[in-house]
């Protein structure tokens, strides 16, 4: 496909040239499946834009041209408006529309009666749109799909949306041709197998990566502290960054961290310089009053989380700052490319670690930046609660003929290896529950035609599952707002679980201030100002990420190596000290300390298995220890430790990591744990066996629904092969359990246990006593412990327990 | 019995930690808001599928209770089926099962507002039961003395150090009891909140159920 002379005009009047890749991408315009990997800046937009512009520029196409695809909802209404300008100063006959959440329900029904020629949706509303009986008739003369931000989408539940999405369009229209927009990625083939319907084949166009960033750590006479993950020391050198920068990104991990840093920067911000804060849980005015503060250049510093990190264009940012160790070296190299949004020009980041372990692992990441090496997770086989969705999806837009569908989902490239016994059984879940026990025939969701096709018993349940679409877990939410302002903007949400822990006069932080919690009005938190205490910490949210596999083999290699290159001194004699007393730890080995303390024995695992995994192998281990009499009391993790500590000394560690012995009690000790439960409930609710909580349903009966965890014990105890309960198994093993890592990190070692038997702690062992995050061994302890709070409650209220 | 005895107009009581009460002097078990048949009814109206064993379950604790404590009378108090279709859709073994139960026992069901007619199950069925000093009903009244209800699920929270800890309670003091929900697929109204707080008077206990009864005081919003 060629430039067109209109366009060339526009182009040169504008005084832009196009970018090579842009050009190259044009002449592949009439391939089925085309990825193109470019960095931030890159103009990737108006790369997957550029053949439906020209295309519909003689004005012939009628209906539905292309479907744009973004993973925010933000990033429609920004392309919505960087699409325009070049409609309106052509005058190109094109009509535009977006399509999300935000859409009001006129607009939405207008545009199934009339589509515009572009529509810009995000996977959520694309799965509703084909559930639809009239979805034929929407989608008739689609042309193109864009799908942008590929690599966010690639790697959740919400790619494999999509994909059976795009699957059901590629059977409505046969000549649909997909163009997918990544980042740089670390396996750009993934994701084109991904996208494209299987077996096409989708060729990839690298862009020109552009210069290597200015990239350093940001570290000052202070060393940052010996544990933690705030970094709230390195406030006045972060202070200092920001006035000698235009405008400066400060990224965080977590929520919580990033509240309490905005807060300590906010206490010594003497110059008060306009520094703003911008995160998930905040409400959405809020957020935008953020964004349109940003986009006009009023603020000098954003204080933000992964909320950010995908490409609404945000002008001029000339620093990238990252708090804590980024623990992905992927993440960092995105969150990099937010700075300087010129293509060709260096983006300048600084990285901060929040505590002395962090120098290393961010030393290691910038290793790995300068050297190009890039991380991430194989991308899962396409998810069986997904396919469950999409089926019950489907049966609101017609009858469903299992084997044509079956057929077309091994279309989607994450489902081409599904067998038909597994499609078999999401088809069962969907029609009667897919239960071991049958009963109530006659109630079936989705009834057998006779013809062997598939159809909803009850109409009126196609309203019910639309409303249930989706694939993001909302966890529930409260609103915060200030007391006796009722209709006053909220201040933004804390989870279900948090508010529960409060009592009126316990402060915490939201939106960078400290507020008093006073009570809880009609599921609203209710807060007050005056609060002059040391905020509680806020616990909304926030994911642990756990170090990557690569970052931490980097780090076990300087170790090995001895290549201390960009570390201060301080760190270097920390290293020297630790291998005169102990060992630093190997790749090969598995470094085990154990040293009496107080009057605790204590055990060390240096496993740097990342922080989930970590955790697991502290339950495990300290279960082993319970079963060997060896009386543990608690334990705590780090991304690269586990600290156990407990009344018995451990003489031979090597019989507690006994492989057999630790994967037996594994898969008893799944069943039982509160991981299993939320990823049940994250599945289920996917599936559709659970609704999600609807506005407006929550006040009334309460007493009415109940909690997915009886629904799974039920399932537990008599029917514990339920397709749910199999799916829920094999996510919590791969995401918070993360037990995979455990025993590659077996595997790695093979059984070459490096025991030291030390006097006392060692200098990699010392950070772990001042670490949060203590768990304590429960048994019979959690019964204890209720049953003497009870009693002292009792005693408190001056009451007598007479039984 | 191992459980929270009390004492109610008279009569002395234990709230077993099953979540029944057991009244020793009349050799009698009480249960409220069993909601049998719940997973048919949500699917007969085409709700979720729930797993099809929340009867099975109910009944097999029901079960164990009484052979633990040897109850000669079993009070039913109200909701003890969803609704009374799923009372008659229930399955023929679940009923011959539950015809076993009531072999050898005074049955009473008390109505509820999601069973408000004659059951076909054997056993006699009731507005409510007086049993003096006590009465038992399904929703508590204003402004009586000695009476058992259920109804509103009541539950009740723990806070241990920032997690808490929820489960279904007995809601206790000098004038009445509203018992927690027995049934398996039942969810729970927390004790601070409106209808229970007013109900209850300030110094009511709530006796949490689980592997122990213990008592608290009534957890309130102020």
């Amino acid at each position: 496909m060629e430039i067109s002379s209109k366009f060339d005009h526009w182009l040169t009047s504008r005084n832009w040239t196009l970018h090579p890749h842009q050009r190259e991408l044009l002449s592949y315009a009439a391939r089925p499946a085309q990825l193109l990997i470019a960095p931030t800046g890159a103009g990737k937009t108006l790369s997957g834009f550029l053949p439906t512009l020209l295309e519909l520029e003689d004005g012939t196409h009628t209906g539905l041209h292309t479907l744009y695809v973004s993973p925010l909802k933000a990033l429609a209404a920004d392309i919505k408006r960087n699409l325009q300008t070049p409609i309106d100063e052509m005058d190109l006959p094109i009509r535009v529309e977006d399509r999300t959440g935000d859409t009001s329900n006129t607009q939405k029904k207008r545009q199934r009666a009339e589509p515009p020629h572009i529509l810009l949706t995000t996977p959520e509303s694309l799965a509703l749109l084909i559930s639809y009986p009239d979805a034929p008739k929407i989608f008739s003369g689609l042309k193109r799909i864009v799908i942008d931000e590929i690599h966010a989408l690639a790697e959740s539940k919400r790619g494999d949306q999509l994909m059976l999405a795009l699957s059901r369009l590629q059977s409505l229209c046969p000549d649909l041709r997909r163009v997918g927009l990544s980042a740089t990625v670390d396996d750009p083939d993934a994701i084109a197998k991904t996208m494209a319907a299987h077996p096409d084949p989708c060729p990839i166009l690298f862009a020109d990566p552009g210069p290597a960033p200015d990239i350093q750590m940001l570290i000052g006479e202070t060393p940052p502290p010996w544990a933690g993950a705030g970094a709230a020391y390195s406030v006045p050198m972060v202070l200092e960054q920001i006035e000698k920068h235009k405008t400066t990104l400060i990224f965080h991990n977590t929520r919580a961290q990033a509240e309490i840093f905005f807060h300590a920067l906010w206490l010594e911000n003497e110059a008060r310089l306009p520094i703003a804060i911008h995160h998930g849980s905040l409400d959405r005015e809020q957020r935008q009053k953020v964004e349109t503060a940003m986009t006009q250049g009023a603020l000098r510093a954003v204080v933000c989380t992964g909320s950010l990190d995908l490409g609404i264009d945000w002008g001029d940012v000339d620093l990238v700052i990252q708090i804590g160790a980024p623990k992905n070296i992927k993440r960092l190299v995105q969150r990099i490319g937010r700075a300087n949004h010129q293509y060709n020009a260096p983006s300048k980041a600084m990285i901060v670690p929040a505590n002395r372990f962090e120098i290393i692992e961010c030393q290691a990441a910038l290793d790995a930046v300068l050297a190009g090496e890039l991380d991430g997770e194989t991308l899962p086989v396409g998810q069986l609660d997904v396919l469950c969705q999409h089926i019950l999806l489907l049966s609101c837009a017609g009858p469903i003929d299992p084997i044509a569908l079956f057929n077309e989902v091994r279309r989607a490239g994450a489902y081409s290896g599904l067998s038909r016994a597994e499609f078999d059984d999401c088809l069962d879940f969907c029609a009667t529950g897919g239960y071991a026990l049958r009963r109530y025939e006659q109630w079936h969701r989705l009834k057998d035609m006779g013809d062997g096709t598939y159809t909803l018993r009850d109409p009126r349940t196609a309203s019910r599952i639309r409303m249930n679409a989706g694939t993001i877990q909302d966890t529930d939410t409260l609103k915060v707002r200030m007391q006796r302002r009722r209709g006053g903007a909220p201040l933004g949400e804390v989870e279900e679980a948090f508010a529960a822990t409060l009592t009126p006069g316990d402060t915490f932080l939201i939106g960078g201030q400290v507020v008093r919690f006073e009570g809880l009005r009609e599921l609203v938190v209710e807060v007050s100002k005056r609060a002059n205490k040391e905020p509680k910490i806020a616990v909304f949210g926030g994911t642990k990420f756990a170090t990557s596999t690569q970052l931490s083999e980097r780090i076990l290699h300087k170790f090995e190596t001895g290549d201390f290159r960009g570390l201060p001194d301080y760190t270097t004699d920390w290293l020297e000290l630790q291998k005169t007393m102990s060992v630093l730890p190997q790749r090969q080995t598995l470094l085990i300390e154990t040293f009496p303390r107080h009057d605790r024995h204590h055990l060390c695992v240096f496993g740097f298995a990342g922080r989930n995994a970590q955790q697991t192998l502290g339950l495990l281990l300290t279960k082993r220890m319970e079963e060997e009499g060896l009386a543990p009391l608690g334990f705590v993790s780090t991304d690269y430790a586990t600290l156990i500590w407990g009344l018995d000394p451990v003489r031979d560690p090597a019989t507690l990591l006994d492989h057999q012995k630790l994967e037996g009690g594994f898969e008893n000790w799944l069943a039982g744990n509160a991981v299993m439960k939320r990823s049940f409930r994250a599945v289920a609710t996917i599936a559709g066996l659970i609704e999600r909580n609807l506005p407006g349903q929550r006040k009334s009966g309460r007493q009415a629904t109940f909690s997915s965890d009886i629904l799974y014990d039920t399932l537990l105890k008599y029917d514990p092969d339920h397709l749910l309960m199999r799916i829920a198994q094999i996510e919590a093993m791969r995401g918070l359990v993360d037990f995979g890592r455990i025993r590659n990190m077996l595997d790695r070692v093979e059984g070459k246990i490096v025991h030291k038997a030390l006097p006392h702690l060692s200098p990699f062992s010392a950070p772990l006593f001042l670490e949060a995050g203590r768990i304590p061994v429960k048994g019979q302890a959690i019964e204890r412990l209720v049953a003497n709070e009870a009693a002292q409650l009792m005693a408190e209220a001056g009451l007598k327990i007479d039984a | 019995m191992e459980g929270y005895q009390f004492s109610l107009t008279g009569a002395t009581m234990v709230a077993l930690p099953s979540g029944a009460l057991w009244w020793a002097a009349q050799n009698l078990l009480c249960v409220s808001d069993l909601h049998l048949g719940k997973s048919e009814r949500m699917a007969r109206r085409g709700g979720a599928m729930l797993p099809p064993y929340e009867t099975t379950d109910t009944i097999l604790r029901l079960e164990a209770d009484l052979r633990a404590t040897g109850a000669t009378t079993v009070v039913c108090l109200g909701d003890s089926f969803d609704d009374l279709e799923a009372e008659r859709g229930l399955p023929e073994n679940e009923k011959l099962w539950l015809t076993r139960l009531q072999a050898g026992r005074s049955w009473i069901w008390v109505e509820g507002n999601h069973d408000p007619g004659p059951v076909e199950i054997a056993g006699s069925h009731l507005a409510e039961l007086p049993l003096p000093p006590v009465v038992f009903r399904h929703e508590a009244k204003t402004g009586v003395s000695g009476e058992i209800s259920g109804h509103y699920h009541p539950k009740a929270r723990l806070n241990l150090r920032g997690s808490s800890y929820v489960r279904p309670a007995f809601l206790i003091d000098i004038d009445r009891v509203i018992m927690p929900a027995y049934g398996t697929y039942t969810g729970g109204l927390h004790a601070h909140t409106a209808p229970l707080c007013d109900l209850m008077r300030p110094d009511a206990i709530a006796v949490i159920t689980g592997s122990k009864a213990l008592a608290i005081p009534m957890p309130r919003d102020k």
